[in-house]
């Protein structure tokens, strides 16, 4: 009964403070409310008796929104970060297309027969999500993990403006590099 | 399997807060003892905390233009909840307040809160010195923390529990910390790294008038300075049953050698603040990336190819 409760309070506080998002007029409010957003979320995962997944996802979360706050001030300027500002763009598009997305999942929701339960919950309801999720594609998911990563290091190899040459001089033997920010290895 | 540890009734929280307090106090009364010498006061430094607690509950709490009071009050505050919340999964000898299967990934995502709180106690003040430590701490936090996840993976592998109270049984006859020294020195850099402690102090550094406390005033910097010192103590009792073979030791009780390692592992962390310099955040970057890193993840390849050997 507790539990139910909790629950049904848990998605209350993370729908609101999913819609603060677009509430609030600052950066690090709207970064925040989507953080709580989703530590509900996880709190609710945890209530499910999905430990692990509960728990990661509050970690996860935190952090993400965390590296939001640098990069929105890194990339957006000092100014616009740090001043009151709507967090709505294209209003118009904006509210038909979520709208439009509100009413298909709720109509899935209500128009969906859900069936009854059958059989009894797994005793490791963790290792039975993992297993059901990835079980049999186990190579897949560690060819896309690897893809992944690499896939970063690409994409910030390619974004970055400075080569090696940059660095190391034309002919790569300048010791130390020249870097604008020097780091703490002496490379 | 029997579970090493029993789970006691929630009143015991109140408890655990009251012990995690008077680490607290300990930790604050060492740290003033040590300034006081290191400054050739004639005083002790005994009283030192008391003075400042009283001094900053009478002082009056001072705003700043715009501040995003929400923010920075949850911000300063949260620092201590963090501590409290880290210390229910910390067993105490036998008795534990919570004991989670994945007790390991709950202090994870209790120390990431750090990055929240700190950042936030430093932007709400709508000041640009605080916002700047509050950056310098994210900068840090860049560096120390997947060390630090990969240093709390160590202990989990070897052994093959993400249970704290199992984690801390699994070191029958050899603590960890004698076969992951690279693993325990990684996490009690992140330990500290979480209180903005000794060389992760740049945050709140003198060159930007306080950093992220520049603007914290009365109570606000009593819970702020307060939080620090509880994290420093909540950080040194999740030490002890990771790497230090949590209650175990001769003649004692289990919960005494628990308390006595604590305070022990705290001593050390108040006593290097004067022993260690800063770390500048833009130069221990790369050392985190470069050095720290690869040491833990070749620590836990040790440490994972010695567990599948023993089986």
């Amino acid at each position: 009964m507790v539990t139910h409760i909790a629950f049904w309070a848990l998605a209350v506080v993370a729908v609101l403070a999913g819609a603060a998002v677009f509430w609030v007029n600052s950066m690090a409010r709207a970064s925040y409310a989507l953080a709580l957003s989703f530590i509900a979320v996880g709190v609710q995962v945890l209530l499910l008796q999905q430990n692990y997944v509960g728990v990661v996802t509050i970690l996860m979360m935190v952090m993400e929104m965390a590296v939001m706050a640098v990069y929105m001030v890194m990339f957006m300027g000092m100014n616009p970060a740090l001043m009151p500002m709507s967090m709505v763009h294209d209003k118009r598009h904006a509210v038909a297309a979520s709208v439009g997305v509100f009413v298909v999942l709720a109509a899935g929701v209500l128009l969906v027969p859900w069936p009854a339960r059958r059989g009894a919950p797994a005793e490791d309801v963790t290792a039975a999500l993992g297993e059901e999720l990835m079980g049999p594609k186990m190579l897949v998911m560690v060819v896309v993990g690897v893809v992944m990563a690499v896939t970063i290091v690409a994409g910030v190899v390619l974004a970055a403006h400075r080569t090696r040459y940059d660095r190391f001089g034309d002919d790569l033997r300048r010791r130390p590099a020249n870097d604008p920010q020097p780091g703490g290895v002496g490379r | 399997m029997s579970d090493p540890v029993t789970t006691v009734p929630a009143g015991w929280a109140v408890a655990a807060a009251g012990l995690l307090g008077l680490l607290t106090t300990a930790a604050a009364v060492f740290d003033g003892v040590l300034t006081a010498r290191a400054a050739g006061a004639r005083s002790s430094g005994l009283g030192t905390p008391v003075w400042e607690v009283a001094r900053l509950l009478r002082q009056r709490r001072r705003s700043t233009v715009a501040a995003d009071h929400l923010l920075w009050r949850i911000g300063g505050a949260g620092l201590l909840v963090m501590s409290l919340m880290i210390v229910t999964v910390v067993p105490l000898g036998r008795w534990t307040l919570f004991d989670l299967d994945v007790g390991v990934v709950w202090f994870n995502a209790m120390d990431v809160l750090a990055w929240a709180f700190v950042w936030l106690t430093g932007w709400g003040a709508n000041s640009a010195h605080s916002l700047v430590g509050g950056y310098r701490f994210l900068a840090h936090g860049l560096a120390y923390e997947l060390p630090l996840m990969f240093a709390l993976v160590a202990p989990a592998v070897a052994a093959s529990s993400l249970n704290v109270g199992t984690v801390a049984a699994a070191q029958d006859g050899l603590w960890f910390v004698v076969w992951m020294p690279v693993a325990f020195l990684a996490y009690c850099l992140g330990a500290v790294a979480i209180a903005v402690w000794g060389p992760f102090s740049p945050a709140l550094g003198a060159d930007i008038a306080g950093g992220v406390t520049a603007e914290l005033s009365g109570v606000d910097r009593l819970l702020f300075t307060g939080g620090r010192y509880a994290l420093l103590a909540a950080g040194a009792a999740f030490a002890v049953p990771m790497f230090l073979g949590g209650g175990a030791g001769p003649l004692l009780p289990g919960w005494a050698w628990v308390l006595l390692k604590t305070v022990a592992v705290l001593a050390v962390f108040v006593w290097l603040r004067r022993r260690l310099s800063v770390l500048r955040p833009d130069l221990f970057m790369e050392f985190g990336w470069v050095v720290l890193l690869p040491a833990v993840l070749v620590q836990d390849l040790v440490v994972a190819a010695i567990a599948v050997g023993k089986g």
